[in-house]
C-alpha cells in the first residue's frame, strides 16, 4: 500500500458507466459483490445516451415469426461470419429477457396496439425487431439502469479517469487514476475489473463520438497484457450530418430509414438499387456507407458532399412522433425541416467492432481478473455490427461480465498495489506540467484525426495504411514533449495528454490489423483486395504486447457446431 | 467524405466573454473566435480550448442536445451551449458565457452538480403493483414518456428562483425532480405513493408556478403544467382533503 493516495476497495471495479458498465454493476451487486463504478463524465452522460434507434431483441411482438435463430443468422450475416458464433448465439437468445427486465425496472418503450413493446425495422434485420422509444432509446436505457443501480447501492465515482491498471504478478490488483475536478490522484483495489469504456471514435475527424471515446479501456487492457481482437473493423455509420460544418458527423439515426426514409443522389436516383437492390436503404451499414461515399466521390453527391435522406413523404405528425430528436436536431442546427424536405447525410465514424478479446460466456480477457463488455470488447459483431445490436450487446454481456467478475472475486484474495507501478503512473501524469515549451495536445490530436480520416477510413490501401503507420511513428516523439498549462483543477488540456496516448496506441493497433487483413470484409474495405478471402474468413487478427513491442498474429476461428451451421444454412 | 465539405468560409469574428476562475474569484475574459456557418457556442468554446486556452474548463459530451452536459448561461440565459447558434445572437457585442448560478462553482464553466444526484437518491424507485400483467397502451404511456425525455441538463434547476435566489437546496427538490417523481407516480404500473416525500422532503409547496423552468427546458417538457401542477393536486388530495384528513385522524387514533 502507498499511503499518500486516496484508496477505495471493492470486489469488482467497473470502468465506464454506459449501458454495459451499469448492467455489469447491477449484476455484480445482485451476486453480493461490493461494486465500484468509475466514469469520466457525470453519471448518465455516457455514450449510450446517444443511441437512438432501438434495442434488437427477437421478441416477436410485431413479426410473430421472429425468433433467436433468425436474429443469430442476421447477426452472423451482418458480420460476414467472422463473429464469435457463441457470442452471437448467447446474444440472440438472451436479448429478449434483458429487454423485459428493463421494462420491469421502469423503462417505457413505445407500444403495439395490443399493449406490448413495439418493434421497428432496421438494416440487416429480417424482421421488425428493434424495441424503441421514438429516437431516444439510449436515454431510456441508461436512465433506467442508472436509477436501478443507484437504488441498489453502487458506489459511483463520477468524473474520475483511470490511467493505469495495477497488476500483482499476472493478475489484476487494482487501478490508478485522477479526479477530473481537483486533479488529485486516487487508487482502487479490486479483485476483478470490468472494462466498459467504449470505443475510439475520437481518433477520426468526422465522428459521431464524444470526447470520452479515446480508446482508454482498450489501451489499459493492452498495456496490462490483454489481447486485442480484429482491430481493423471500424464502423462508419452511413448517416451523419454533413452541414453546417460545426455539426458534421453528428448521428442521424438509422431509424429514419427504418421508418421508410429513402436515399437519393443529386440526380434524384435511389442509388441503393445499384448496391443492394434487395434490401435497399435497409442494407447493412458497411454497404450503405460505401454506397454514399462512392456516389459522392463520383460526383453525384448532395450540395455539401453527402446524400439526400428523405422522410417527408410520411405525415408530419408521424415524423415528429417517431423521430422527435431528428426533427429538432435538423431544425435547430441546420435550418432544415425534415417533415417537408430532405436531410443531407454522409458517413461518420461511429463504432468499433474490434476490441478486447474475451471469453464468450464470461467476458474475461486473456488476463485473469480482467473482464470487458460492450463496445470495448470484441467478437459479437464480427466485421460489421447491425444497428440495434449494440444496446442488446451491452445488456447481455454487461450482465454476464458482472456475474463472472463477481464470481471471480469470490474465488481469489485481493492482490497488493505495487508502489513502483503507482509511482510510475503518477510520474506519467505529472510530466506534462514539467515541460515549459512542448506542444499542447490539441494540435497533435488534430493531426491524428486528419490522417486517420484520410488514410484509415472507409476505403483502404496498402500504400495509405503504410503511410498512416509512418505518421503514427512521427507522432510518438511529439507525445513525449506534450505539455499542460495551468493547474490540475478541471483541466481538459491536461486530461487530453493522457487520452491522446491511448488513441495513438490503439490507432496503431487498428492500422496494423488493417494492413494485415488482405481482403475486404464488412467494414474493412481494401481497394487493393476488394474481395472476400477464404483463408482470412477463418482468421482473427490478434494484437498483443510482447515486451515493449506491439505484435500481431493470426489465429484460426473455432469451428461452429453443426446445429448453428444448420441455422445459417436455412435461407429465409 | 471529400474535403469540399470541410471548406468553410470564415465570415466573421465573434467575441466570447467567458467567465474564468474558481470559488475564490474570477473574471470574464474576452476571446476572439472565427465564426463558421452554423456554429454553436460550444464550438466557439472548443475553439478557445484548442487554440488559445487549453485549460478552459467546460463539460460536454454528445454535442447534439441529447446528454445535457454543456449547460451554461449565454447572455444571461440558461442554455445548452451545443444548441445555441452564434447566428441567433447579436454578434456586434460580446457573447457572455457564465457558469450555472444555482450550483457551487468548481472552475470556469464547470459547477458542482452533485446535489442533484443526492436528491435523486431520495426518490423511491419504480415499484410495480403486485401481480401486474406487463401490458401497457400507448395512450397510457404518452404522458409519462414526455417526462422521460429529460436529459438532466439542470437548466430548470438553475433558473428556478427557489434554488437560484433563495438557495433552498436543503428543503426543495427543484423542477427536475418533480418531473422525475411525476414520471414514477404516473407510470401506469407503479404501485407506491410519493406524496409524503413531495410534501415533506422535496418541498413541492415552495413552487409558486412561475413557469421559468418550462421556458428553459430544451426538451420542451411542460414541467409546470404536466408535472408540477398534477403533483400538487395529488398532495392536496392526499393531505388536505377534509374527508381524507378525518380518515387519517381516525386511523391514527
Amino acid at each position: 500500500m502507498t499511503p499518500p493516495y486516496e484508496t477505495h476497495e471493492h470486489d469488482v471495479l467497473i470502468i465506464g458507466a454506459g449501458g454495459a458498465g451499469l448492467r455489469a454493476a447491477i449484476e455484480g451487486l445482485a451476486q453480493g459483490a461490493r461494486v465500484g463504478l468509475v466514469c469520466k463524465s457525470l453519471l448518465g452522460k455516457a455514450h449510450t445516451v446517444m443511441a437512438e434507434g432501438g434495442i434488437a431483441a427477437a421478441m416477436g411482438n410485431v413479426d410473430r415469426a421472429d425468433d433467436w435463430r433468425t436474429h443469430f443468422r442476421d447477426t452472423m450475416r451482418g458480420g460476414k461470419f467472422l463473429n464469435n458464433w457463441r457470442m452471437a448465439q448467447l446474444h440472440a437468445q438472451e436479448a429478449p429477457e434483458r429487454v423485459r427486465e428493463l421494462e420491469q425496472w421502469g423503462a417505457l418503450f413505445d407500444r403495439t396496439d395490443d399493449g406490448q413493446i413495439l418493434q421497428r425495422a432496421f438494416g440487416g434485420h429480417t424482421f421488425k425487431r428493434l424495441c424503441h422509444v421514438g429516437d431516444r432509446t439510449g436515454l431510456e436505457l441508461i436512465r433506467t439502469l442508472q436509477d436501478r443501480g443507484v437504488q441498489q447501492g453502487i458506489d459511483v465515482f463520477m468524473e474520475c479517469t483511470i490511467t493505469r491498471l495495477i497488476k500483482d504478478g499476472d493478475r489484476i490488483a487494482g487501478a490508478f487514476g485522477y479526479w477530473r475536478e481537483q486533479g488529485r490522484f486516487v487508487t482502487f483495489k479490486a479483485k476483478s475489473i470490468v472494462i466498459a469504456t467504449g470505443g475510439i471514435g475520437k481518433a477520426w475527424k468526422i465522428t459521431s463520438n464524444s470526447w470520452e471515446y479515446t480508446a482508454d479501456g482498450m489501451a489499459l487492457a493492452y498495456e496490462a497484457g490483454a489481447e486485442l481482437l480484429d482491430m481493423e473493423f471500424v464502423q462508419f455509420h452511413p448517416t451523419g450530418m454533413v452541414w453546417p460544418p460545426g455539426v458534421q458527423g453528428i448521428l442521424v439515426t438509422e431509424a429514419v430509414r427504418g421508418e421508410g426514409g429513402t436515399l437519393r443522389n443529386n440526380r434524384g436516383e435511389r442509388f441503393m438499387e445499384k448496391y443492394d437492390a434487395k434490401r435497399m436503404e435497409l442494407s447493412t451499414r458497411d454497404v450503405v456507407a460505401r454506397a454514399i461515399y462512392t456516389e459522392v466521390k463520383d460526383g453525384r453527391g448532395s450540395l455539401h458532399g453527402g446524400a439526400y435522406l428523405d422522410i417527408s413523404h410520411k405525415p408530419a405528425e408521424y415524423v415528429k412522433k417517431k423521430l422527435p430528436s431528428m426533427y429538432h436536431q435538423f431544425k435547430e442546427l441546420a435550418d432544415v425541416d425534415i417533415t417537408t424536405g430532405p436531410m443531407e447525410v454522409g458517413p461518420t465514424c461511429h463504432y468499433m467492432m474490434g476490441g478486447i478479446r474475451v471469453d464468450a460466456e464470461t467476458g474475461q480477457s486473456s488476463v485473469p481478473g480482467l473482464f470487458a463488455a460492450g463496445e470495448a470488447a470484441a467478437g459479437l459483431h464480427g466485421s460489421n455490427r447491425l444497428g440495434g445490436n449494440s444496446l442488446s450487446d451491452l445488456l447481455v454481456f454487461g450482465k454476464r461480465a458482472g456475474k463472472a467478475a463477481a464470481d471471480h472475486a469470490k474465488s481469489v484474495q485481493s492482490g497488493a498495489l505495487d508502489a513502483a507501478q503507482l509511482q510510475d503512473a503518477e510520474r506519467e501524469m505529472l510530466a506534462p506540467f514539467e515541460r515549459t515549451n512542448g506542444e499542447f495536445p490539441y494540435e497533435i490530436h488534430r493531426d491524428l484525426q486528419d490522417f486517420m480520416q484520410s488514410l484509415v477510413g472507409i476505403f483502404r490501401t496498402e500504400e495509405d495504411l503504410q503511410k498512416a503507420l509512418g505518421e503514427l511513428e512521427k507522432l510518438k516523439p511529439r507525445l513525449e514533449r506534450m505539455r499542460a498549462d495551468g493547474s490540475r483543477m478541471f483541466n481538459p488540456g491536461w486530461h487530453l495528454t493522457r487520452d491522446l496516448r491511448s488513441m495513438v496506441l490503439i490507432s496503431e493497433a487498428v492500422t496494423r490489423s488493417a494492413l494485415a487483413r488482405r481482403e475486404s470484409r464488412g467494414a474493412h474495405s481494401r481497394m487493393d483486395y476488394p474481395n472476400f478471402d477464404e483463408t482470412w474468413g477463418k482468421q482473427n487478427n490478434i494484437i498483443v504486447r510482447r515486451g515493449d513491442q506491439m505484435t500481431l498474429e493470426q489465429r484460426s476461428v473455432s469451428e461452429m457446431p453443426a446445429e448453428l451451421k444448420a441455422i445459417l444454412a436455412e435461407d429465409k | 467524405m471529400p474535403d469540399a465539405t470541410m471548406e468553410t468560409s470564415v465570415m466573421d469574428e465573434a467575441v466570447l466573454r467567458v467567465f474564468r476562475g474558481g470559488p475564490d474569484g474570477g473574471q470574464p475574459v474576452d476571446y476572439q473566435v472565427p465564426v463558421a456557418p452554423g456554429m454553436v457556442v460550444l464550438d466557439a468554446l472548443h475553439s478557445i480550448q484548442n487554440r488559445q486556452s487549453p485549460d478552459l474548463a467546460v463539460r460536454w459530451n454528445c454535442k447534439a442536445g441529447k446528454c445535457g452536459s454543456c449547460s451554461a448561461e449565454v447572455n444571461g440565459r440558461p442554455r445548452l451551449t451545443c444548441k445555441t447558434r452564434l447566428d441567433s445572437l447579436p454578434l456586434d457585442q460580446p457573447i457572455t458565457v457564465s457558469p450555472l448560478k444555482a450550483f457551487p462553482l468548481i472552475k470556469d464553466l464547470v459547477t458542482d452538480v452533485s446535489w442533484n444526484y443526492k436528491i435523486n437518491k431520495k426518490i423511491p424507485a419504480f415499484q410495480p403493483r403486485a401481480g401486474v400483467a406487463w401490458k401497457m397502451y400507448q395512450r397510457d404511456v404518452d404522458r409519462v414518456q414526455e417526462f422521460r425525455k429529460c436529459i438532466e441538463c439542470f437548466l430548470c434547476q438553475d433558473v428556478c428562483h427557489v434554488l437560484r435566489d433563495h438557495a433552498k437546496h436543503e428543503s426543495f427538490g427543484g423542477p427536475r425532480f418533480f418531473v422525475r417523481t411525476a414520471c414514477l407516480e404516473m407510470h401506469p404500473l407503479d404501485g407506491i405513493s410519493r406524496s409524503k416525500l413531495l410534501k415533506d422532503e422535496l418541498g413541492l409547496g415552495l413552487c409558486n408556478i412561475t413557469k421559468c423552468c418550462t421556458e428553459v427546458c430544451p426538451e420542451e417538457i411542460h414541467i409546470t403544467d404536466n408535472a408540477i401542477i398534477p403533483l400538487k393536486e395529488r398532495v392536496v388530495d392526499e393531505y388536505y382533503d377534509p374527508v381524507m384528513m378525518l380518515v387519517r385522524k381516525i386511523r391514527s387514533a
